[in-house]
Parts: C-alpha cells; sequence; structure tokens
C-alpha cells in the first residue's frame, strides 16, 4: 500500500541514488545525486545503505502527504521545510503522523534537499539504478526517467532505526565560500599562464545556465593553446573549457565523451558543495593533486563510521 | 601506440594509447579493456572507451591513485592486439530516401556524385564502432570514403527521428532514439538500437563493425520501421 501522496511537485524533484555504473561505455549516463554527500547523510540519519533511493528536491516546491504515520529523513539544502506549518531543520530523522504534509517550499540556504525513506523509497533498478535521468528516459517511479508528480504515491520496505541527528561537525557548512578543490588534468599546461593565474586567483560567478548536465561559469576568458582534442571519456566533477574561453563544470547527467579541453575536475566533496550554489554565487577554484585529495576523501569516508 | 597515463579525477585515471584516429586502433583497444577489467575486476566501477583513449573510473575507496597506475601498468604488460574477429558484425537495414534522409541531395551535390551512388558507397564499407556516446546506444563508426564526408549541420535538427543514420566529418551514425542532432541524414534503419530489456542493452558495441543494407520501402515497413517524413515529425 502506499504511505505517502506526493501533492506538490516540480520537474527538478527527481528520484535518485549514486547513480547508474557499469554502462556508461554503451552512452549511458552516470546519473545520480547532484549533491552525494548530502544523500548519504539522509540515508545515514536512518540506518539506510548510503546509496539508497532518496528524493532530490531542487528549489522547493515539494509537498507530500502521509497515508499512515512514518519516519523520514532530511538533508541537504534547507528549503524551508515545514511539517503542517511548522518549521523543521534539516540534518534529522523526523516522524510524520497520519494525515500530516511536508512541504518544500523555497531556497534558504543552499539548493538541493534530500529526502530518504527507511531502507529507501521504492523504485524499480533501470539499468542497476533508479537514478532518474530525463534525458535518457531511464529511472524514477516508473523506469521511464520521469519526475515525480503530483498524485504520485510512494512506498518503502524498511524498518526506521533510532532517530538521529547528524552533529554540526559532520553537517557540510553550506555557507562556506572555501575554494573549491580542482585536480589538475592532463590539458592543464596547455592554457597560457594568465589563464592559468585566472583560474586560481579570480572570482567565478555561476550562470543561471545551470543543471544536471553541466554549470557554467563567468569570469575572465581562458584561453587553451593545444591541439584540437579528440572526444574521450569525461570525469564527474570534469571542468571544461569550450572555444567561448567560459569554464563549464559537468555534473551527473552530462554526456559520456567530449572534446573540450580541461583544467581537470572537481573533488567528488566539491562537486557536493557546488551543487549546493545558486546562480549569481560567487567561488574560487584551489589547485589539488589527486594524491592529496585521496587521502582528504579518506579522511571524509571514515566520518560516517 | 604509445601508451601515457594521465589524471582526469580524483577516481579517473586516462590511459591513452594513439594520438589519431584510426580504424586499427580498435584491436589494441579491445585488448587493452579486457585487460584492465581483468586486473582491476570488482574495484572497476566503469570504463570508457572512445578512440585513442580508455578512461578507467576506478573505486577510491579501495585503491590509492598510485594503486590504479600500478594496475594499468600490470594490464599492459606484453599487451597484443586482438584478432579481427573479437567484435560482432552487424548488418543494419536502411531505407535510403529523401524523405527519411534530407541530406542525401546535398552529399550527393557535394560529392559530384548521383544519389544512387551516394548510397552505393556508404553500404559498401564495412564500419568500426569508435565509441557509444552522445546517448544511450549512439555508435560513433567510420570512417565513411572521404568523398562523402560532409560537416555537420550549421544548425542543428531540434528533433531527429528514431533510426535516422547520417554523416558528420567522416563518421557515420544511427540515432537510437529521438533527440536534438546535427547529421546530415541518408535514411533510417527500423533497428533498435538501445533497448533496456535486450542482455548488454545496446546492439552495437564498442569494437562490433556494422554494415549498412540498403532495402525498398516494403522491407522498411516490414521491419517495423516508421516512415513518417522528418518534416512531419519536427
Amino acid at each position: 500500500m502506499s504511505r505517502l501522496t506526493i501533492t506538490a511537485s516540480t520537474p527538478l524533484c527527481l528520484l535518485q541514488d549514486a547513480g547508474r555504473f557499469g554502462v556508461r561505455h554503451l552512452g549511458v549516463t552516470q546519473g545520480g545525486a547532484a549533491d552525494g554527500c548530502s544523500m548519504s547523510w539522509a540515508n545515514w540519519l536512518l540506518g539506510n545503505a548510503l546509496d539508497a533511493t532518496v528524493i532530490e528536491i531542487t528549489l522547493g516546491g515539494f509537498a507530500l502527504v502521509a497515508e499512515e504515520a512514518c519516519c523520514l529523513a532530511l538533508a541537504g539544502a534547507d528549503l524551508g521545510a515545514q511539517i503542517d506549518g511548522q518549521p523543521l531543520a534539516p540534518w534529522r530523522s523526523f516522524k510524520l503522523a497520519k494525515g500530516q504534509t511536508l512541504q518544500l517550499t523555497q531556497p534558504l540556504l543552499g539548493a538541493r534537499a534530500y529526502l530518504a525513506a527507511p531502507g529507501g523509497f521504492a523504485a524499480p533498478q533501470v539499468l542497476g539504478s533508479s537514478a532518474t535521468v530525463v534525458r535518457e528516459e531511464l529511472g524514477g517511479l516508473d523506469g521511464m526517467g520521469r519526475p515525480l508528480a503530483k498524485g504520485a504515491t510512494l512506498n518503502y520496505d524498511g524498518h526506521p532505526g533510532q532517530m538521529r541527528e547528524l552533529p554540526r561537525q559532520h553537517q557540510p557548512d553550506l555557507r562556506s565560500n572555501e575554494p573549491l578543490d580542482l585536480v589538475l588534468g592532463a590539458q592543464i599546461g596547455q592554457f597560457s599562464g594568465q589563464s592559468l593565474f585566472d583560474v586560481f586567483n579570480t572570482a567565478w560567478t555561476l550562470d543561471s545556465r545551470a543543471d544536471r548536465m553541466g554549470i557554467r561559469l563567468l569570469g575572465k576568458t581562458l584561453a587553451y593553446q593545444g591541439l584540437p582534442m579528440i572526444s574521450e571519456g569525461i570525469p564527474l566533477g570534469a571542468v571544461q573549457v569550450p572555444p567561448d574561453g567560459q569554464p563549464i563544470v559537468l555534473l551527473n547527467d552530462r554526456q559520456t565523451i567530449g572534446g573540450y579541453p580541461r583544467l581537470g575536475a572537481l573533488t567528488p566533496l566539491a562537486l557536493a558543495r557546488l551543487a549546493q550554489y545558486l546562480p549569481g554565487t560567487s567561488l574560487r577554484f584551489r589547485p589539488v593533486l589527486q594524491e592529496y585529495a585521496w587521502k582528504k576523501h579518506q579522511h571524509y569516508l571514515r566520518s560516517y563510521l | 601506440m604509445n601508451p601515457r597515463v594521465e589524471v582526469v579525477a580524483l577516481d579517473c585515471l586516462m590511459l591513452r594509447l594513439f594520438d589519431e584516429i584510426a580504424e586499427t586502433n580498435m584491436l589494441w583497444m579491445l585488448a587493452a579493456s579486457e585487460r584492465l577489467r581483468a586486473v582491476f575486476a570488482g574495484h572497476l566501477i566503469d570504463l570508457v572507451p572512445s578512440y585513442t583513449t580508455l578512461m578507467v573510473h576506478y573505486d577510491l575507496s579501495a585503491l590509492s591513485p598510485a594503486q590504479a597506475r600500478e594496475l594499468i601498468a600490470e594490464a599492459l604488460v606484453d599487451l597484443a592486439p586482438n584478432a579481427r574477429a573479437a567484435g560482432q558484425c552487424h548488418v543494419l537495414p536502411v531505407w535510403y530516401d529523401l524523405s527519411v534522409g534530407p541530406e542525401l541531395r546535398l552529399l550527393a551535390e557535394r560529392s559530384g556524385l548521383a544519389v544512387e551512388e551516394v548510397i552505393r558507397r556508404h553500404s559498401a564499407r564495412e564500419y568500426q564502432v569508435f565509441a557509444l556516446g552522445f546517448a544511450p546506444g549512439f555508435a560513433f563508426m567510420g570512417l565513411v570514403e572521404e568523398v562523402l564526408a560532409a560537416p555537420r549541420l550549421n544548425t542543428p535538427r531540434k528533433k531527429v527521428a528514431a533510426g535516422s543514420v547520417g554523416i558528420a566529418e567522416r563518421q557515420t551514425a544511427a540515432y537510437p532514439g529521438v533527440s536534438p542532432g546535427g547529421w546530415n541524414l541518408i535514411g533510417r534503419t527500423p533497428a533498435k538500437l538501445f533497448d533496456r530489456h535486450r542482455d548488454g542493452y545496446s546492439l552495437m558495441q564498442p569494437g562490433d563493425t556494422v554494415r549498412f543494407e540498403a532495402v525498398s520501402h516494403a522491407e522498411f515497413i516490414n521491419l517495423g520501421g516508421d516512415d513518417t517524413p522528418l518534416e512531419a515529425q519536427a
């Protein structure tokens, strides 16, 4: 039976998990939660597998009503969540009584909230994942890549563990203006000296042209001086520079191969932070080496233990 | 072959095998892919081949970057190209017609060949699948004869019909589903190129070869083709 009914939604409210793996050589994109950290914490709050299926709610406009008493968890952006009009802070599991409405209204801090249910929301596994990719018509509630729609019903199979709140020291700081770690890539030396200075010493502004494929940044014009490239695999977080000299950070729903030169790729932690920025936000990059970034990420993975 | 390993992301390395696109690359690429899958085993998350490179996405909770580099080096020891028979050869039926392939005329004009000759030449060759990308099951194939090469359309179409067969520069491809597209369209195949219920999902896999076979309108319809003209779908 259905446990929750969606009473408001937008095209930016999507079922997601960690993504679709093992099929990228067939041109199938990775998909998955844009802020993988917040998705993992939403699941952690219920004792779920960290990659269980969640709802990614971007910018708000989402509401659901409980058809029976249930326990859910919310992590990521503060989208002005309310239970029957009473404010609900993220980073905790909470209870909904039968008939109560959970509503996410508008972005107060960050862009993407993650809602988890015990054991994960029920959804068909399509090519090994429930991740919704609208463009590829894969994943989601019906497996055809459609966003969550008003009137749809949601189920889950798990039982809630103890109620949890994420200690403050583990909560990602969505106000932080720390530079974003960028692992330097193979073409970095083929940008002009001035461009290399500008990448790491000037501010970049998020353009409004941003979706789950990529986020455009506005700033100094970067000049690539190398040879034209043959298309090759694109990693998550790649920062590519098309001929207009304005970088694009590639997200979960990016194309699998492409031929624009790249500065490198954001680390998963930096990308999770970027996914929470709204258009107009100013950011900076910090160059890091792969080995350093790996050690930092190992440290982060231990925080879930 | 001149293999190099490059950093692309925290958990991805690029194995660059060649500097130029060539049909003979694929035999080496297939051999290297098999070796990489074997040495990385359960720690491989994705392996993305494309023309001259193999991107290795590995599990960063299991392997450090240094360990991943060592595995790639191990995979390359005494590497030899695969036998030509390694990939499957597909025959794709194509209804070549101006109503579904409006650039047939453009290609004929550019090349100075008759439309029938453009069709004959496109369907005479066996093509290599260099890479899949752009959309699930979209195979970049080549190389078409120099005389048939043509740049992409200045303004891509907003909507290209599923099965549309096209040419861009010296590559050819078929669109698995409805999508925007800028290739020069010359015909339409009834073949289902991507099917989530099929083993392996995609009809064409990297390293396979493809031959196009001209079929009549009646055969195209018999095979389940949709002959709705392009402009009627736009």
